[in-house]
């Protein structure tokens, strides 16, 4: 770690000196560079950033707290609220720690299906960064065009869970219902011509010759920092290692695509956007082999002691409404074994984990989310100290911090 | 020379025919026309919601078309507030401070849930509706609410515009204790002064009815 | 290379002796119990010999509801849990700390993993249990003249009026 002062030494001298003060200054909770409810206590001497002290919890909702008074599928709508930029991803997420913990199964189809969406959310989340970031340094334009991609990736989500942004998709066990017929074309669809836009995003910012002096050596962050922040996703692979929970823990079946993952070594501003940008190509790899490979069945598991039987069955076989029934009624529920998990899996951000603790009720004891953005920020002092005030908003950007999973 | 040139017409000079160049109206229904045409919005953006009026703004639902583009983070200068998401007691100060920067007249949409109610968040640290502790002059439901319902919003605020309606009026704002004082949650309040926010209401022996 | 927990553990007990309290393993996942005392002893060990150099979470649960055959054999009240993650070996454990009611206080890891500045923070806000040599513990979440820690058993959710806690508007009588 530098020394912020003597770093201010070096680059502005008069700063240190007895007639020269520090001025205290204030960034946010209400500002826009901040994307939500941040606020940093920075103080600055001229232009340069001295300290940084970040506050959070402006956004603080308690859904821990709210976890313990509500059973495992009413917690997946409160998934979902908790980052908003990849709502799918959090369902995707609390959906495989639940069924770690229950010991469930999801039939191929189900997990094919969740993959697809799982990476369409990721190019939805990583095109919005990538647009913000050009927005923050003055590119107004890749932020309409970033939305263009997501309104096109709203439709299908819209299409498939019935919801554009909170979808509330997934069940333990499965997923609420199946995707409808025209499925893979609408996804061909998009895919066929994300590549081109994605081009466009790239010929814009690349090589800008303002956006690359804005963030090439901007807020570095060594490996070792990195790692022993525990930061994930995209900002820690832009410092050269190769840590992906899909490949490290694989879920779902993250096992049968080929799919590389990207690594950038300078660790700056730049080379996350990089990362994200290459990561978008690969989503659109693993959705092309996802597609091709698409089995038919059923998307949820057969055990109905967790998930819901058909409509039809209900109807017409007594076993099946005596399990609808006991799923829906309060005091019964789908009851899983005691014990305890964590599990994690990789959302745009980094590593989303749920540690869920069961008492052996139809309630969970214990549910902590362990987000991603809450270890990446952690960093911003360090990033952001001795170096000037305009390179701290092109590093909040690049960390994508996401108030709702920040703050739970 | 028998025939005198013909000037052209200048508006409000010539033509007394009534035909062309008068509009007679009041000057409030023309300053609220100029009102509703340009209004700068304050997005106080906080959680999902905040998304989709970023969508809202953007390319497909383009809000621009209304006159509603001109998005301003500085209170000072906008007119309409936009209580987008999740509002906690820690941020529920800097949201009253903010009204209270907006100069008057000034409007306030309360978008979605949880903005308007607290949604399906009944926690210890969630606001139960901003309308406790500001006024709010359109509720839009949803949660969160498609960019048309932001729109349709926009449009009924601006049928309140013309109709020179606003919420604030119902409401002393002298009486208001943080127009005088800064937001400190810290300091000791003035004596006399009400009692600042967020602070533990003395409830004894409510604890634990209240559990669960 | 995968690594070998039953080593692992072997060499735990070896170190540290009484002060690993159990090893334990639901659903694949190994947990190491191990004495308050030697926390940050255990830790970093962890780090520096098995190469667990990945903070990945800390987090605190709060024991009082939970049914009595779950309760941890050495009775205190919040079982702190790590979680760090071994990059080499692609491994993953979880460490769990015992801390009493009265006095709430642990040694903070603060000085070994620099990830859990904010989480002990965070622990500490939702909690009240106290990271002994922290540098700057202080609330996170909460606002900082906030009364209570609300992830408790005992906390009601809905809280105790610090919600509806604010200024109203006045209503003025139409003229």
């Amino acid at each position: 770690m530098s020394n912020p002062v003597e770093t201010v030494e070096k680059i502005a001298p008069h700063a240190t000196s007895a007639v020269y003060k520090t001025m205290a200054m204030n960034l946010g909770p209400q500002h826009p560079a901040t994307h939500g409810t941040l606020r940093f206590k920075l103080e600055i001497a001229g232009e340069v950033v001295v300290k940084c002290d970040p506050e959070i919890g402006f956004l603080h909702t308690g859904f821990e707290k709210l976890g313990e008074y509500r059973n495992y599928n009413q917690f997946v709508v409160i998934s979902d609220r908790a980052n908003y930029l990849s709502p799918l991803n959090n369902n995707i997420g609390f959906a495989v720690a639940c069924e770690e913990l229950f010991d469930v199964k999801v039939p191929p189809r189900g997990q094919y299906v969740r993959v697809i969406m799982a990476e369409l959310s990721r190019i939805a989340d990583h095109i919005i960064s990538v647009g913000l970031q050009g927005m923050d340094l003055g590119a107004f334009t890749t932020m309409l065009w970033s939305f263009i991609e997501r309104e096109k990736l709203y439709d299908i989500f819209e299409a498939v869970t019935g919801a554009r942004l909170t979808t509330s998709w997934t069940r333990i066990g499965g997923i609420f219902k199946d995707v409808p017929k025209d499925f893979p074309e609408i996804v061909r669809g998009f895919i066929e011509k994300f590549p081109d836009m994605l081009g466009e995003i790239e010929y814009m910012l690349s090589r800008n010759r303002i956006f690359m002096d804005r963030t090439i050596g901007v807020g570095k962050l060594t490996r070792e920092q990195a790692i022993a922040y525990g930061v994930s996703g995209p900002v820690l692979r832009a410092t050269g290692v190769a840590y992906d929970v899909r490949r490290a823990r694989p879920y779902l079946c993250y096992n049968d695509f080929d799919f590389k993952i990207p690594v950038r070594f300078e660790g700056d501003v730049y080379a996350r956007y990089l990362v994200r940008l290459a990561e978008m190509k690969e989503s659109v790899k693993i959705i092309k082999q996802a597609l091709d490979k698409l089995p038919g069945g059923p998307v949820s598991a057969l055990d109905h002691k967790v998930t819901l039987p058909t409509k039809d069955m209900v109807y017409h076989d007594m076993e099946s409404l005596i399990h609808h029934f006991k799923i829906m009624m309060p005091g019964h529920g789908v009851i899983p074994p005691k014990g305890e998990v964590y599990s994690c899996t990789e959302t745009p951000n980094g590593e989303l984990g749920f540690y869920l603790v069961s008492d052996g009720t139809g309630l969970p004891y214990r549910v902590r989310i362990r987000p991603p953005s809450f270890y990446q920020l952690q960093t911003f002092p360090i990033q952001s100290e001795g170096k000037m005030f305009s390179d701290a908003v092109a590093v909040l950007s690049s960390l994508n911090v996401i108030a709702g999973e920040l703050d739970r | 020379m028998s025939e005198t040139p013909q000037t052209p017409a200048l508006p409000g000079q010539a033509d007394k025919s009534g035909s062309g160049g008068y509009i007679t109206t009041k000057i409030e229904e023309l300053v609220n026309w100029g009102r509703r045409n340009a209004l700068w919005p304050m997005p106080f953006g906080t959680a999902c919601c905040a998304i989709e009026m970023m969508a809202t703004l953007s390319s497909r639902y383009d809000l621009a078309r209304f006159g509603a583009e001109v998005i301003r983070f500085s209170p000072r200068q906008s007119d309409l507030m936009i209580v987008s998401g999740r509002i906690s007691i820690k941020m529920m100060p800097v949201l009253i401070e903010i009204y209270n920067q907006m100069p008057e007249p000034k409007w306030c949409i309360s978008m979605g849930a949880c903005a308007s109610s607290g949604g399906v968040f009944d926690t210890y640290t969630l606001i139960q509706g901003v309308d406790q502790f500001i006024p709010v002059d359109v509720y839009i439901p949803g949660c969160p609410p498609r960019p048309e319902s932001l729109i349709d919003a926009v449009m009924l605020i601006r049928e309140r515009i013309k109709r020179g309606e606003r919420q604030t009026k119902l409401y002393d704002r002298t009486k208001h204790p943080l127009d005088f004082q800064p937001v400190n949650l810290v300091s000791d309040a003035v004596a006399g002064a009400p009692q600042l926010t967020g602070t533990r209401l003395s409830l004894p022996g409510k604890d634990a009815a209240q559990n669960g | 290379m995968a690594l070998d927990f039953k080593e692992l553990e072997k060499k735990l007990r070896e170190t540290f002796g009484a002060s690993v309290l159990d090893w334990t393993e639901f659903r694949g996942q190994p947990c190491l119990h191990v004495k308050r005392e030697s926390i940050v002893k255990v830790l970093t060990f962890l780090r520096d010999d098995a190469k667990f150099e990945m903070f990945t979470d800390l987090t605190c649960v709060d024991t009082l509801r939970l049914p009595d055959e779950m309760q941890p054999k050495y009775a205190e009240r919040f079982t702190v849990v790590y979680h760090i993650t071994s990059l080499e070996h692609g491994a993953r454990l979880r460490i769990k700390t015992y801390v009493p009611e009265d006095p709430a206080e642990v040694d903070t890891v603060s000085s070994v993993y620099l990830g859990a500045n904010w989480a002990e923070r965070e622990a500490f806000d939702m909690f009240g249990v106290n990271f002994k040599g922290h540098r700057d513990l202080r609330r996170i979440l909460m606002p900082e003249n906030y009364e209570g820690h609300p992830l408790r058993k005992d906390y009601p959710l809905k809280g105790r009026g610090e919600r509806d806690n604010f200024p109203k508007y006045t209503e003025i009588p139409e003229a």
